[in-house]
């Protein structure tokens, strides 16, 4: 709390902030996030990249190699970005430490090292991870405990919010990278340090969470995953921008993009983004503050321009939400296509030997799913379709913790090539490594977070 | 004289996931139709829609002020991303589930007429 006392008064409270999103994902693009930086004249460009699975798989890399765990794609996105960084005089704030923040650091000196860029410096945040802290006891959210659920655990993160990123932001280095932290907190961070507001200022906060929420997702609030050709129309969305907010003392904001990106911003966007993984919207939960959105405003009030107002805000809760991963054995796929005439009545013969050799004639009692994609996939459990077509492909999927039953279902379909049905062709398969997730719960002072800052 | 529509004439929507929660925000274009939508769009309805995909509670929640309802569908994502065989593990689809529902929609007044 010290750090945040030192905040009084903010860094430059009168004038308005400029934050970007330079990407939502793990694996989001890099081409307009080098635009954005370019063009955007921006103070912040935040890069979030980490899932539930995306998590679990740092801590795995980690693992088999103590330099790794941070994002695959973290090198090649700071070769671009660093020296624009430092030509417009914007921070860079990103998750891509993801399980390894102090590897990714070391990381992103040695990358400014080469780039000539020196006295860079780079600030991590470590502390989320408290794999340490559950032990067999602890209980799940979805039900039973720890020591209960099925397979190994294999990490578990504490999602931190301002409280400890502000103190890594306050080090004043060019670029601050972080483990897990909720979201929207990447984003609410900088206006706290910009304006200085206050740590129980909740109607500020969730104004700045309502900010972060909007652009966490990258595209998602520029036109990406809205598209419906012929109903929702999105220019250009092959050179689709990423969003940009530009966010005025008491939080209130305009979420635009750059003129010359593709893409849309409008009304129907941001509205489709404010509840995006949103359940009841009076009770938005992050680390920082309660948030209600329940009666934000969305007004259109120029071209891919659209302000947003109207968040309210309660006391942050008292626990940090945890996400736990586990091993989850084996996910295998394969797969055979027939296209043409009495495509789908061929498809469904190989799907009814397949059914009959893996759980009839071996016996595999481990999850199984045959699916007819082009007829009855996606939403077949909902009790859609089927969908006459002359172009399927019979998909077979397992999740198993025998890789050899993996390895067998995958044996099966290639076989169902010379053994089933006519004309059956393009057989592909592959085993992936499963993680599964669960929530729990962790007092806020059982996190001990730390900063260090490293100079190019 | 009433009318049926698909629901996706006169919205848009979007799909979210969070473990084995789908939600699903659906925003009606025309004010006149929204009490429409939120009449008939029910938990009941959604349950009963789609008995084998959702098979935990379904909440609904209205921001009438933006013409939205949010759909909140708990185990309705056959395990969630992580255990779901499903190829869309996210239920991202799910948006053009509820899309596919019809409404009945109110009659127009005799102002909207003239």
């Amino acid at each position: 709390m010290e750090a945040l006392r030192r905040l009084e008064g903010g860094e430059r409270p009168g004038r308005v902030l400029r934050i970007g999103c330079g990407a939502g994902f793990s694996s989001d693009r890099l081409g307009p996030a080098v635009d954005l930086l370019a063009q955007g004249r921006l103070d912040w460009l935040v890069l979030e990249c980490i899932g539930e699975r995306t998590m679990a798989f740092g801590h795995r890399d980690r693992r088999r190699d103590p330099s790794a765990g941070y994002n695959p794609r973290l090198a090649a996105r700071m070769r671009a970005l660093l020296p624009l960084c430092r030509r417009h005089g914007t921070r860079l704030l990103s998750d891509m430490g993801v399980a390894n923040p102090a590897a990714a650091a070391e990381r992103t000196i040695a990358i400014a090292r080469e780039l000539g860029l020196a006295g860079l410096t780079v600030a991590w945040l470590e502390g989320d991870e408290v794999t340490d802290i559950v032990d067999r006891d602890t209980p799940l959210l979805e039900g039973g405990t720890v020591g209960e659920a099925e397979g190994a655990l294999l990490a578990a993160n504490a999602y931190l919010g301002i409280e400890h990123l502000l103190p890594a932001l306050l080090t004043g280095a060019d670029v601050v990278l972080t483990g897990r932290v909720a979201d929207p907190s990447l984003f609410l961070a900088p206006l706290v340090l910009h304006f200085g507001w206050e740590a129980h200022d909740w109607e500020r906060l969730a104004a700045g969470t309502l900010v972060g929420h909007l652009l966490e997702c990258g595209m998602q609030v520029t036109g990406g995953y809205f598209a419906d050709p012929g109903r929702k129309e999105v220019p250009d969305l092959a050179r689709c921008g990423y969003p940009l907010a530009e966010v005025g003392p008491d939080g209130e904001a305009v979420v635009t993009k750059l003129a010359s990106a593709g893409g849309r911003v409008s009304a129907a966007t941001v509205k489709e983004q404010l509840l995006y993984e949103v359940h009841n919207p009076t009770a938005y939960v992050t680390p920082d503050v309660i948030a209600d959105f329940s009666r934000v405003t969305v007004e259109e009030v120029g071209r891919d321009r659209v302000r947003v107002a109207g968040a309210r805000g309660r006391p942050r809760p008292e626990r940090l939400k945890v996400t736990l991963a586990f091993d989850g054995g084996w996910l295998g796929e394969a797969g055979v296509s027939y296209a043409g005439i009495n495509a789908v009545a061929r498809a469904e013969l190989a799907r009814e030997i397949l059914r009959e050799r893996l759980l009839g004639i071996h016996g595999l009692r481990c999850p199984l799913r045959f699916d007819l994609i082009g007829v009855d996939s996606l939403h077949g459990t909902a009790g859609v379709g089927p969908v006459r077509t002359e172009d399927v492909r019979l998909r077979v999927a397992c999740r198993t913790r025998e890789r050899e039953e993996a390895e067998l279902v995958l044996w099966e379909t290639e076989a169902i090539l010379t053994c089933g049905p006519a004309g059956g062709g393009g057989f592909r398969g592959r085993i992936v490594e499963s993680v599964t997730t669960a929530s729990s719960f962790v007092a806020r002072d059982a996190v001990h977070a730390r900063v260090e800052v490293l100079e190019a | 004289m009433s009318r049926r529509v698909r629901l996706y004439d006169i919205a848009h929507a979007r799909a979210g996931d969070k473990g084995d929660v789908s939600n699903v925000s659906v925003w009606v274009e025309d004010p006149a139709h929204y009490a429409a939508v939120r009449r008939e769009l029910t938990p009941e309805r959604i349950r009963a829609a789609f008995p084998r995909l959702v098979r935990g509670a379904v909440e609904i929640h209205a921001l009438p002020h933006l013409l939205g309802l949010n759909i909140v569908m708990r185990e309705a994502l056959e395990g969630g991303v992580n255990r779901s065989l499903n190829l869309d593990g996210h239920g991202k689809s799910w948006s053009y589930l509820i899309l596919r529902l019809e409404i009945e929609l109110d009659p127009p007044s005799k102002t909207r007429v003239r």
